[in-house]
């Protein structure tokens, strides 16, 4: 990879035009939307004069291109501006929710893959056997359940009536202390104070909804996975190698396999990102403090500065996901280089 | 909006899994404890009531951990559950106070012994900087106040330290039961005035964040959007000591994980849940049910749509309405009964049951009688925020109102939308509502709902007389022997002209497993200070 950094500079130069895209797209949308936001926060016995002065108070009685300005000036000093309905500013109500909705998304993932991948790469030499039959029950399943259901079957199974699982109640059980916040991860930041306790207390609040997610995600890794080695093991090069007399394990790990990560990958990537969006329900189910509930509160408040906010951090994490991708599928296939394009 | 249906379908998947004995996970009684934790599926987005945004959620932190001047007294309802009592007036800061003889002037002597959190000494400017900030701080605060007849704040001077005067344009029975509602909360304005800026000068931001009261509890952490921790300020004086020392309030969203985190007594006290989780609960658990006072779902019919100008359609209407189906279904029979009531106007109580009922028959007569006999086309609106009441209703008054030729179609409309629509342009034809006064009386709630061109009037009821009774009324003592009369002709109108026809009075419930203690307020919020373990 000597040299990628000039490359790598350029992607995210390249980015800038879309990040401008979302910043124009995201505040002319939260104005078209319905509901008048200086209307729902003067609240219900609100009189026109103090629904005028609430408009007044949020800027909204200035029009539209000066509002613009406005936010484009805040947002270039890194100023996301103020949700109405948190009272904070954007900034720090991502940092705090954000990190949660990271946290469960990279964890089901983890075990999604540790089961996925396997699974698929079963299913593929095995296939039409009892492992490949597995793999198709497990995909239909994962995929034909809402997740707020498993959620909830796992609640009422492992909480409700065995009693294993700690109380659904968000990232931490009321009686640990939260550690100092340094990257928001709960996991993290107890290991950097030292605080084993706290640790599994969090870990174990992760489990059921990461288990969830896991299941929601399972389908789609474990079928690309599947397809992409089936396709690899019936290429050339495989039964080359096989030809050679190359060890079976060896034709399926560096040969097949490392072929087959490429689609696996991308589908990855595409999971990621509409997990950390979707899943609002886990959340929801699992009074989980994360970025998907706070978007739909926001949305149905029409808090802009929020929505616009979400909608740009999603972008920004999008655009870097898809860098993290690329470069991922430079060191899989060697013959993609940034330097090549 | 998928994601509400899937809400409602959540629950009742919990709900329908809830049939399953768990007999075996009822926790042994708990013994007295000192820290409670309850769930409530709202969030609370501001430790400041005044401050413009916050919700209805936020209120209870304005209730605990602040004091008014006076609050309300509790009573016994005939059903045994303990409610706030509206018509029993209680010192709370104020030591005492009385009232001149004009009715103009209301004077306060505050307790002597009250102190902030802080250590520092209630005073008479502590009240009037608060109530000033209450008049003069727009939206929601201040249309409250002005309904209790505050509006500027030379109405409020501070005589010496520990005596306030509150000067009125008009005499009214509003102004000290406004008084003790959440909002004219007592600040200690010391700190305040230290945190205020010129941009800020009441101190929004820090008291957002930062409340500095000196209410029996205080807040000792506040994760935005997860918990708040109450602990006890063991100098109060506003009351008796409260119980329990330390009070955790967790959001949780989801109605099925509150209902198993209460069923398995990880949590004491589950707040506003669903009508149908306390059917079914109820005799697992404690569930406190409590109609809420003043409040009514009604359909409106509203005067500008020609079809509802004639009083026989509206009567056929009045009369088609499954009332019964619709209490099972949408309330799961929590709360009380509005319909098939006395043709004769005996008393004053509010809500009171109209004189109809289903009575198909009638409906029909009464259609035929009218100018749309044939039937007509109308829609039916219902706030998508409210579904999991507004959705059955509407669907059973469709399923109603089919047979009389009256084809009905709903429409659902997003809950940032519906304000506006309903309530200030008030163009939905045919919609279903459902305010309630936080003053308990008749007055009050005709004041809001059926006075002309007012907020909640969403039929746009334009009837002079019921206006000009209203007017007499408002401000009229209740035990004055002109007011029974007054409001018995008012309620003859609105059972007459039936601009919103009462369906049912809805309830509010809670469930609560190892605590007790609990009260039922007009403003919808948990009220830990009388809670207590097991």
């Amino acid at each position: 990879m000597a040299g990628a950094g000039h490359p790598v500079l350029w992607r995210i130069v390249q980015t800038i035009p879309v990040l401008i895209g979302v910043v124009v797209v995201s505040f002319v949308l939260t104005r078209a939307l319905p509901g008048d936001p200086a209307v729902y926060f003067a609240g219900a016995m609100a009189t026109p004069e103090s629904i005028a002065e609430v408009r007044a108070a949020l800027g909204l009685d200035q029009p539209l291109v000066h509002q613009f300005f406005r936010y484009c000036a805040a947002l270039l000093q890194g100023d996301l501006g103020r949700s109405v309905s948190t009272g904070q500013p954007v900034v720090e109500d991502l940092a705090t929710r954000l990190p949660a909705s990271l946290e469960l998304t990279l964890c089901a993932l983890v075990l999604s893959c540790a089961v996925a991948i396997p699974l698929g790469i079963l299913a593929a030499v095995r296939q039409g056997g009892p492992i490949d039959h597995l793999c198709r029950i497990l995909v239909t399943a994962g995929v034909s359940l809402p997740t707020f259901f498993t959620g909830i079957v796992l609640i009422y199974v492992f909480y409700y009536l065995l009693g294993w699982a700690p109380s659904p109640l968000g990232r931490l059980d009321f009686v640990y202390l939260e550690p100092p916040r340094v990257t928001g991860f709960l996991l993290v930041d107890t290991l950097l104070v030292g605080d084993i306790e706290t640790f599994f207390g969090a870990a174990r609040q992760l489990i059921l909804p990461s288990v969830t997610l896991a299941l929601f995600t399972l389908a789609p890794i474990a079928r690309m996975t599947r397809a992409a080695m089936l396709s690899a093991l019936s290429a050339d090069y495989v039964r080359t190698a096989r030809a050679a007399g190359l060890a079976p394990r060896t034709v399926l790990l560096t040969y097949a396999l490392r072929n087959a990560l490429l689609p696996v990958v991308t589908t990855l990537g595409m999971v990621f990102s509409f997990v950390l969006g979707a899943n609002v329900l886990v959340e929801k189910v699992f009074a989980w403090p994360g970025i998907g509930s706070y978007a739909v509160e926001a949305l149905v408040a029409s808090d802009y500065a929020a929505v616009q906010g979400f909608v740009l951090a999603m972008a920004v994490l999008f655009v870097l996901l898809n860098l993290v991708i690329d470069l991922a599928y430079a060191l899989i296939d060697p013959r993609i280089g940034f330097s090549a394009k | 909006m998928p994601s509400l249906d899937r809400r409602a379908f959540l629950a009742s998947a919990a709900a329908g899994a809830g049939v399953l004995p768990f007999l075996r996970f009822l926790p042994a009684q708990a013994q007295g404890r000192d820290t409670l934790v309850t769930v409530f599926g709202q969030t609370i987005n501001s430790l400041d009531l005044h401050r413009v945004g916050t919700n209805r959620a936020s209120y209870q932190v304005a209730i605990n951990c602040y004091d008014r001047l006076v609050g309300f007294g509790a009573k016994q309802l005939p059903s045994g559950e303990m409610s706030y009592d509206y018509d029993t007036i209680v010192p709370e800061l104020a030591e005492s106070w009385t009232i001149s003889e004009d009715g103009l002037a209301i004077t306060f002597k505050l307790k002597p012994n009250a102190t902030f959190w802080d250590g520092r000494k209630v005073t008479a400017e502590d009240v009037k900087w608060s109530f000033d900030r209450a008049v003069l701080a727009g939206g929601f605060p201040t249309t409250q106040m002005r309904a209790g007849g505050f509006s500027r704040p030379d109405q409020f001077e501070a005589l010496d330290e520990e005596t306030f005067l509150v000067k009125l344009d008009y005499p009214s029975k509003l102004s000290l039961p406004n008084l003790a509602v959440p909002v004219p909360f007592i600040i200690n304005s010391a700190i305040a005035r230290e945190n205020a800026t010129e941009a800020d000068p009441w101190a929004m931001e820090y008291l957002h964040t930062t409340p500095a009261g000196s209410g029996a509890y205080r807040v000792t952490r506040w994760d935005q959007g997860q918990q708040l921790v109450y602990e006890r300020n063991d100098s109060w004086v506003g009351g008796d000591l409260p119980a329990i020392r330390r009070v955790i309030v967790r959001e949780v969203p989801s109605a099925a994980t509150r209902r198993a985190l209460v069923e398995r007594g990880d949590v004491q006290v589950s707040f506003d849940i669903p009508d149908r989780d306390a059917s079914e609960l109820a005799d697992r658990l404690t569930v406190h049910s409590t109609p809420i006072e003043n409040c009514i779902h009604a359909l409106c019919l509203n005067t500008r749509f020609a079809p509802f100008q004639d009083p026989d359609v509206r009567k056929a209407i009045a009369f088609a309405v499954p009332y019964e189906s619709i209490f099972q279904a949408a309330a799961y029979g929590r709360g009380a009964p509005l319909w098939g009531g006395d043709e004769e106007i005996a008393d004053i109580a509010w809500p009171r049951p109209f004189p109809y009922a289903t009575d198909p028959e009638r409906a029909r007569e009464h259609l035929a009688r009218s100018g749309f006999a044939e039937g007509f086309d109308v829609t039916l609106s219902i706030s998508l925020d409210l579904v999991s009441w507004m959705e059955p209703t509407a669907l059973l008054i469709q399923e109603a109102l089919a047979p009389l030729g009256i084809t009905v179609t709903i429409d659902k409309i997003p809950g940032a939308n519906w304000r506006t629509v309903a309530l200030v342009d008030k163009t939905l034809d045919m919609h279903l509502e459902n305010f309630g006064g936080w003053l308990n009386t008749p007055c009050y709630y005709f004041f809001w709902a059926y006075q002309k061109d007012r907020l909640f009037n969403s039929s746009n009821y334009a009837s002079d007389v019921v206006h000009d009774l209203t007017d007499r009324a408002l401000h009229m003592p209740v035990d004055d022997p002109g007011y029974a009369p007054l409001i018995k002709e008012m309620f003859a109108h609105a059972i007459e002209d039936l601009p919103r026809i009462p369906l049912y009075q809805p309830a509010l419930n809670v469930a609560m497993n190892g605590a007790s203690g609990y009260e039922f307020w007009f403003h919808r919020q948990l009220d830990v200070r009388p809670l207590t373990g097991a």
